[in-house]
């Protein structure tokens, strides 16, 4: 203790010291307002009364609310469950790849992941639009007989989340993948194992890092991107992002909204505390 | 050996299926119809109508200047931030250091819904200000770890070597620190560049009434009734995302060939 | 011996819970060469970076010129580092790096010119000032991290197993140079290394650490042929440790009892008769014959092996203990299982601390 009092301290500390500052200011400050503001009530018109309450609370709990809090849960499972199986086969494919392959793939990779969400949404609803390209494809083939009206529908929403996030599951099962020592796989076969059992056994299981990181990282995005339900599910699909959207900008009921998000912080918080523990990792697998 | 075809075969698909949506909206930028399912002839008069759109101009000025602001302001704290919390060893270190990771952890909209309530709070009037804050928040996590990461493969002896030749550990930051860490200062202030250009979700919240970025007026034009001007856009900002995936990928190719 | 250059007053560190050095006083003298030997772990690494300001003592202090510099940081210490890797700056030039730290002194440009050329030319570096570290094979990257540091005239220059990472035919090469650079700078080395043969060939002093304490210091005669404890004596000598009885003393030499059986000593004054004494002779010196004789131990060759152009034989006395016997040549008069006798010349045993060190092994 000594010694950090004596050098160390000053310019380490100066250092960081920005960081720290804004951390405070700007991300804990606001954390404990929202807190705060969670057991506030709302006023009249306009604003927030300083009167402390759990009514916020007890609101989530009405069916109406919770019904939202299962359907963002089932819609984030169903999106994570199809990245799985999407993105991991893609993922560990690449893996496999010659390395000027992996370079031309990640390239390719890159381009969509870079392009804005919204731009590409936008060319989902060219798509699924009543008419457009996939009804006139399957008419064309004598599959559908009449417009299937996807837009604005469930499973267009699904298809968007999915698309969107897909790319986050493929990175991070892949770095996962290229990392790993394929003579295992092998010695697992040489050791008499089928093909199946040594991907379910050693394979999949040395992977699991990558596999469990991008679950994380797709399953949290999953339950706040409420634009991707807003611009392909019209109002029909209701997630608790777009209802603490609502909440704010057109109820204008903060202290709600605020409760609202302090549930969604703590369902989060807690899908990394368990990849924490599950994984002991403390950085997220080809997070960037 | 039919299994390597499948799996380039499997890879092959996704990727076509990634780059459709992109691609329809590079064809229907250039349709003269401005209904989307019907091919009216090819026709650059989206183009124009987006040369003659002042208010489409001032948003894209807009989220340039925001992604500028935000990126160097990212790349000052984070920067520092990381070299600095790898020089000391504070109890609150490991606090912060979750602290400020949260905004790329949590969801988006809680982000916005804080920084909106917040910025009400203290009475900060929404507009850039507001938006370079909140974006200066989710982009130091990007910087951040990036650096953290390049320092935790670096030769620690190449700072102390630095300091026993007589430099004082400010010297040591610009000399050697700086100059080894500089592309993955980069590389993270690239990234949350983009990360601040693509963003709507917190936008949307901390904006105010008279700045307008980008994403938000894409957003709003999707849903209130689009024109084809938007594919137009989009195929112009996927040509600059093209130019630039593919200058970082040859400087990141010729980086590693001199290594 | 010259003026005293650097002094240490019982210097103590821990690392968390584990004391790596305990209370370390030294005076070292300008112009000397001076080399910390130990095994690693030893803590002659974590002198060095208390010399050089890198970490911190939790106790004692450390002058340097009679200036206490405890508490100066790193940079304002006259003293220079050559590392282990060398810690070059790989995104400098090797001019870039040998100036650097004449420019932070902001020494004029031409000067800094001067010093650097000629010190690359001290190094037999000429011509290679544009090259990247990238660029140098190791011994090169070697003489710029020495060039590095020399070019600032320090008042001492440490060295933490600057040859450890180069093969053995360039080490001898460097070990001469290093030895021809130190005489023609008359600037103090101290050098650190856990190989006792390079410890013997350049230093003019060596400081035997082991477990946090100096455990010697001394010349390299002193060290090799007077080891003052058993740890010494095995580590710079591979010398075998006997401990008996002291029974008699005459003209010079101390009988020891050890079992039933009797040898000889030099009297050094350490010991008297009747206490117990703790004898280090080398492997060397061990002559086995097979005639019996009044002083000696009687043995068995247990293993015999050839390396280096010397017989090795291991031998086990009466009571189970091992004794490694070697000497040139493979001529063997005797064969595995033989029984053996061993004996010595009175002057080539030691006495030595009686401290018993478990667990020594020697490097070769």
């Amino acid at each position: 203790m000594r010694r950090s009092n004596r050098r160390g301290i000053p310019h380490g500390f100066l250092m960081s010291l920005p960081m720290y500052l804004f951390t405070l200011f700007f991300v804990l400050a606001p954390l404990c307002y929202m807190v705060i503001l969670s057991f506030l009530t709302r006023a009249e018109v306009w604003g927030v009364v300083h009167e402390v309450t759990l009514d916020n609370y007890r609101n989530i709990l009405t069916p109406v609310y919770l019904k939202t809090f299962y359907e963002s849960l089932k819609l984030a499972v169903i999106c994570v469950v199809l990245i799985i199986l999407t993105g991991y086969p893609f993922g560990y494919f690449m893996a496999k790849l010659s390395s000027t392959w992996k370079r031309r793939v990640s390239m390719l990779l890159m381009i969509p992941f870079w392009t804005s969400a919204l731009i590409r949404m936008y060319g989902w609803i060219i798509i699924f639009r009543s008419n457009g390209i996939l009804d006139k494809l399957l008419m064309g083939l004598h599959i559908t007989k009449e417009p299937l009206k996807l837009l604005y529908t469930y499973p267009a929403v699904v298809v968007g989340m999915v698309y969107a996030l897909v790319p986050f599951m493929i990175f991070a099962v892949y770095s996962s993948a290229e990392k790993m020592d394929w003579s295992l796989v092998e010695a697992a076969r040489d050791l008499g194992a089928s093909p199946a059992k040594a991907f379910f056994t050693v394979t999949l299981r040395l992977t699991m890092p990558g596999l469990l990181s991008g679950v994380v990282l797709t399953f949290i995005p999953s339950m706040g991107l409420f634009f991707i339900a807003d611009i392909l599910g019209g109002n029909k699909v209701v997630l608790v992002g777009s209802l603490i959207q609502e909440q704010l900008m057109k109820a204008r009921n903060w202290p709600f909204a605020a409760a609202l998000s302090v549930v969604l912080m703590i369902l989060t918080s807690l899908i990394i505390w368990l990849y924490r523990r599950v994984t002991k990792v403390r950085d997220l697998e080809g997070f960037y | 050996m039919r299994r390597i075809a499948f799996s380039k075969l499997y890879i092959g698909l996704v990727l076509v299926i990634m780059y459709l949506p992109i691609l329809l909206i590079v064809i229907y930028s250039f349709n003269e119809s401005k209904i989307s399912s019907v091919w009216g002839g090819f026709s650059l008069k989206w183009y124009e109508m987006l040369r003659t759109d002042r208010a489409m101009h001032e948003a894209i000025k807009n989220s340039l200047i925001l992604g500028a602001l935000s990126c160097c302001a990212a790349a000052i704290v984070g920067t520092l931030g990381a070299v600095g919390m790898s020089r000391i060893k504070l109890r609150t270190k490991g606090a912060v250091e979750y602290l400020s990771m949260l905004p790329i952890m949590i969801p988006e909209i809680i982000l916005g819904m804080i920084f909106m309530t917040f910025f009400a709070l203290v009475g900060l009037p929404f507009g850039m200000t507001t938006l370079v804050i909140a974006h200066t928040a989710f982009c130091i996590p990007y910087v951040y770890m990036m650096v953290k990461a390049r320092l935790a493969g670096m030769d620690a002896s190449l700072m102390e070597a630095a300091r026993d030749l007589g430099a004082s550990p400010w010297r040591v930051f610009f000399d050697v620190t700086l100059p080894l860490i500089a592309p993955a200062v980069m590389s993270g202030m690239l990234l949350s560049f983009a990360m601040s250009l693509d963003d709507v979700v917190i936008s949307i919240f901390v904006t105010g009434a008279e700045t307008n970025t980008l994403p938000i007026k894409i957003y709003t034009q999707m849903k209130t009734g689009l024109t084809p001007e938007i594919n137009a856009l989009c195929t112009i900002m996927l040509g600059v995302t093209l130019i630039i995936v593919t200058l970082s990928g040859i400087l990141g190719g010729r980086k590693k060939g001199d290594a | 011996m010259g003026q005293s250059i650097l002094t240490l007053q019982g210097i103590e560190k821990s690392f968390e819970e584990t004391k790596v050095l305990k209370g370390i006083s030294l005076e070292i003298g300008e112009g000397e060469f001076i080399t910390f030997l130990g095994p690693s772990g030893c803590g002659k690494t974590t002198t060095l970076r208390i010399i050089s300001g890198l970490e911190q003592p939790d106790a004692g202090r450390v002058f340097l010129a009679g200036e206490d510099v405890t508490e100066l940081a790193p940079e304002k210490r006259d003293v220079n580092t050559v590392f282990q890797n060398y810690a070059l700056f790989p995104h400098m030039n090797v001019y870039d790096n040998v100036a650097y730290g004449l420019k932070i002194r902001k020494t004029p440009k031409l000067e800094i010119r001067d010093r650097v050329m000629n010190v690359l030319a001290m190094v037999q570096l000429s011509g290679y000032e544009k090259r990247m570290p990238a660029q140098l094979s190791g011994g090169q990257r070697q003489r710029v991290a020495i060039a590095r540091a020399i070019v600032n005239k320090p008042k001492v220059l440490l060295l933490d197993e600057p040859l450890g990472a180069l093969d053995l035919q360039l080490r001898r090469q460097m070990q001469v140079e290093l030895k021809r650079l130190q005489r023609k700078l008359g600037i103090t080395f101290l050098y650190i290394t856990h190989d006792q043969e390079e410890a013997i060939n350049m230093s003019s002093r060596i400081v035997v650490m082991h477990d946090g304490v100096l455990e010697q210091v001394g010349t390299p005669d002193e060290v090799y042929y007077h080891p003052r404890t058993s740890y010494v004596a095995q580590f710079v000598g591979n010398a075998n440790i006997l401990t008996g009885k002291v029974v008699e003393r005459r003209e010079g030499v101390l009988s020891v009892q050890i079992g039933q059986e009797m040898v000889c000593v030099l009297d050094d004054g350490s010991a008297s008769v009747g206490e117990m004494a703790v004898i280090a002779v080398r492997s060397e010196h061990i002559l086995v014959t097979k005639e019996r004789a009044s002083l000696g131990l009687a043995a068995l060759v247990k293993e015999k092996s050839f390396a280096g152009g010397m017989l090795r034989m291991t031998l086990v006395l009466k009571d189970g203990k091992a004794l490694i016997a070697s000497r040139h040549g493979i001529d063997a008069d005797c064969e595995e299982g033989d029984p053996v006798f061993c004996c010595w010349e009175p002057e080539q045993a030691v006495l030595v601390d009686g401290r018993e060190q478990e667990g020594v092994t020697a490097q070769k």
